[in-house]
């Protein structure tokens, strides 16, 4: 088991790098580098730059240097948690982030959390009744939220809580509580606001294991040991739980690594519609005005949360699965 | 004894009979009509058989057909041009169609708006005028416009009645009728998944063809990529992509843009389904056959293995396909992707990124409507393919 875990911490290595070295390419990619695109941007608001500054800047940040240099400047800076600097907001990225990464994590966490929650009856539900009106019914709605993108869903969910009930959903927490310390108030309101995105968020996610654990169910019910288990006079419910469920389930773990990016890409949308404190609309902002570190910052962010997610899903099926935990392989 | 053998032989035989009837040695193996034709049948027809069964796959794939016909003929479909303005009818509700008036039938017609200004809420109500009858012409002339950019014309299917509006779903924030440009928008939207899948599907099939083939440190190398591809969330990598298009390309280069760029991150899944398929493939005999006869890499991959599973790789490429039309969708709306003179689906929901136009004037988000729908067609088509890929089960 420890090989296992060592051996896939060791390939976690080289994706981040890779992943780094993409980030870092679109960083790039506009033309110019950020610093003469921000002088020029000031003086053309007719405001004075201090030629010390940008001096100091392109120093820091190793501008004047080859782009590979620049490369590793960036890459070790981020290891030491300087993830560059933010020439909208004129302030480190770390500054400006704030909260924000935590606010995405426990966003998505939610998401996830939520996902299994409601697929799992549902899903159990669906492939013991096959083809009852529950079945289709459910199915159905699946379909639904399957095919409704995200942010159409928050559009429709903020349209109608301001139409019918003449509330405002958007936000994370209480208009109060937007600059204040963490407290127990603020974070029972963020757990007020939280359901409303982590439902629209989560539909497409929860649509998808629906049919999955319904699908891998099936195919398990109808295996000989469930026919000799109830041949010998197993209880139905008995029966389900403790063979084929068990089985159905290891897709529920193995999936999150899939289920992460879709999360954290509905999360990203959702939140801009929502207008969400978390990274997703800053990403949007950054995007917009060209401040390229701070985007870099956040689509690494986002990457290196889904390679981590991927890990403890993996780390997690190999408890569950001695098949994988023996031979150090993955199921996927 | 010889006198017993050759009386025997002597004895009078039994006349030779020979039936007459034909003889069909085969008999007992011969099929019925309709079982010989299933036997015979090729790959394709009996996909297209299985498929014939599942009834919510063939109404998906007529809705499809009908969605993609109609972005032929676009311009004669919309009871108006694009970007014909109408600037005494900004935001204009839709106009419901009535078939009688006063107790008497007179075909399809809207009633005409009366227009008022709200002095309060500083916006203009627009109400419907019962003595203002307008009936819809059919096969008429309107507003003019040049058929796929190049022929002039006039000739619309549907119109409004001579200086009547037909509003049928409202109008926009510049008095622009939301069905006509949704009509037109279907041809940005729906081509993008298209022509964003075939690009995709070439990426996925030669990098998941070489890796699977070849297998060793090249699989090992590719399998790599995908997984670093795999882990960006996919929206935000997209956005990220398209923010660095260059400012000053021009509408239809960023077309093309946003497609590469969607086709870029679609490949892996693809790649990867390839790759598995292959892996198993070429152990079978008929690849070591073709190798010994002298295929080179390329046709074995393209000639003898890919497709034996071709049907697959369809199936899930039509799976994928509403993904790409959700993903230019997603962008548009952000202002990240197709921008305006261009006008596509997400484009036009980018009106709706404002939630007070979206409460005031709701019918700014009917472009929502033939999206869920196209995804929905192409899941169930998808489905209903991918039963089918597989006829024998």
């Amino acid at each position: 088991m420890l090989g296992y875990i060592a051996q896939r911490l060791l390939i976690m290595i080289p994706t981040l790098l890779a992943i780094s070295i993409i980030v870092f390419v679109i960083i790039q990619a506009p033309p110019g580098d950020y610093l003469s695109s921000y002088v020029a941007e000031l003086q053309s608001q007719g405001e004075s730059v201090d030629p010390k500054k940008i001096e100091f800047l392109r120093a820091q940040y190793g501008l004047d240097r080859p782009l590979f240099e620049q490369y590793f400047v960036w890459l070790t800076g981020m290891l030491h948690g300087d993830f560059g600097y933010s020439f909208e907001y004129n302030l480190p990225v770390t500054k400006v982030v704030g909260d924000r990464l935590w606010l995405t994590f426990i966003v998505s966490f939610t998401t996830i959390l939520f996902v299994w929650v409601v697929s799992f009856p549902i899903g159990v539900y669906s492939a013991t009744h096959q083809y009852s009106i529950g079945d289709y019914g459910l199915t159905f709605l699946g379909f639904i939220g399957l095919a409704t993108p995200n942010f159409l869903l928050a559009l429709v969910l903020l349209y109608v809580a301001n139409s019918w009930f003449g509330v405002s959903v958007g936000g994370l927490m209480a208009d109060k509580f937007l600059d204040q310390p963490w407290s127990w108030p603020k974070v029972l309101s963020v757990l007020g606001h939280l359901w409303i995105p982590v439902i629209v968020i989560g539909t497409a996610g929860t649509a998808g294991m629906i049919r999955r654990l319904r699908a891998n169910l099936l195919d398990e019910l109808q295996k000989q040991y469930v026919v000799t288990g109830r041949a010998k006079g197993m209880s139905a419910r008995r029966l389900l739980i403790k063979y084929p469920l068990r089985m159905a389930l290891n897709p529920f773990v193995s999936d999150i690594g899939s289920l992460l990016p879709h999360v954290i890409s509905g999360a990203a949308i959702t939140s801009i519609v929502l207008s969400l404190p978390t990274t997703g609309p800053m990403l949007l902002d950054a995007l917009r005005s060209q401040d390229m570190y701070l985007a870099g910052s956040f689509l690494m962010f986002m990457a290196a949360l889904t390679v981590v997610g991927v890990l403890v899903s993996d780390l997690l099926l190999a408890v569950l699965d001695p098949r994988i935990r023996l031979h150090g392989g993955t199921t996927r | 004894m010889s006198v017993d053998v050759e009386d025997r032989l002597e004895a009078p035989h039994l006349a030779h009979y020979v039936s007459q009837a034909p003889f069909d040695p085969y008999a007992i193996d011969a099929m019925a009509p309709g079982q010989e034709r299933y036997y015979l049948a090729g790959q394709w027809k009996l996909m297209w058989w299985k498929l014939r069964r599942h009834r919510l796959a063939v109404v998906s794939g007529a809705l499809l057909l009908l969605f993609y016909l109609s972005i032929t003929v676009s311009e004669l479909l919309a009871p108006y041009n694009l970007q014909t303005r109408h600037t005494d009818f900004l935001y204009a509700p839709p106009q419901a169609v009535h078939f009688i008036h006063d107790g008497r039938f007179i075909g399809p017609f809207v009633y005409g708006l009366d227009t008022k200004l709200d002095m309060e809420r500083l916006h203009w109500v627009y109400t419907p005028d019962p003595a203002k009858v307008e009936p819809i012409r059919f096969f008429c002339r309107g507003d003019a416009y040049d058929f796929w950019g190049v022929l002039r014309g006039h000739f619309h299917f549907i119109c409004p009645a001579e200086g009547g509006t037909l509003f049928l779903f409202g109008t926009d924030r510049l008095g622009r009728d939301m069905l006509s440009r949704i009509i037109y928008g279907a041809r940005i939207s729906l081509t993008i998944g298209l022509i964003g899948i075939s690009f995709s599907f070439l990426l996925g099939m030669t990098l998941g063809g070489i890796a699977g083939y070849y297998g060793g440190w090249i699989d090992s190398l590719i399998q790599r990529l995908i997984e670093v591809i795999r882990s960006f969330p996919e929206l935000p990598l997209w956005m990220a992509l398209s923010a660095i298009l260059p400012v000053t390309w021009s509408p239809v280069l960023i077309y093309f843009g946003i497609t590469l760029i969607l086709g870029l991150i679609d490949w892996t899944s693809l790649g990867r389904a390839v790759r598995s398929k292959l892996l198993a493939l070429r152990e079978e005999d008929f690849c070591t056959a073709a190798i010994l006869m002298g295929a080179r890499p390329r046709r074995v991959i393209a000639r003898h293995l890919l497709p034996s599973f071709m049907s697959h790789l369809i199936a899930s490429a039509t799976l994928s396909i509403p993904n790409m039309i959700l993903g230019e969708t997603a962008l548009s709306f952000l202002g990240l992707g197709l921008r305006p003179p261009i006008t596509s689906w997400g484009v036009l929901l980018n009106e709706a990124q404002n939630i007070n136009a979206v409460a005031v004037y709701p019918w700014i988000m009917l472009p929502v409507v033939p999206v869920v729908l196209v995804v929905l067609a192409f899941n169930f088509l998808g489905d209903g393919l991918r039963d089918a890929a597989d006829p024998y089960h």
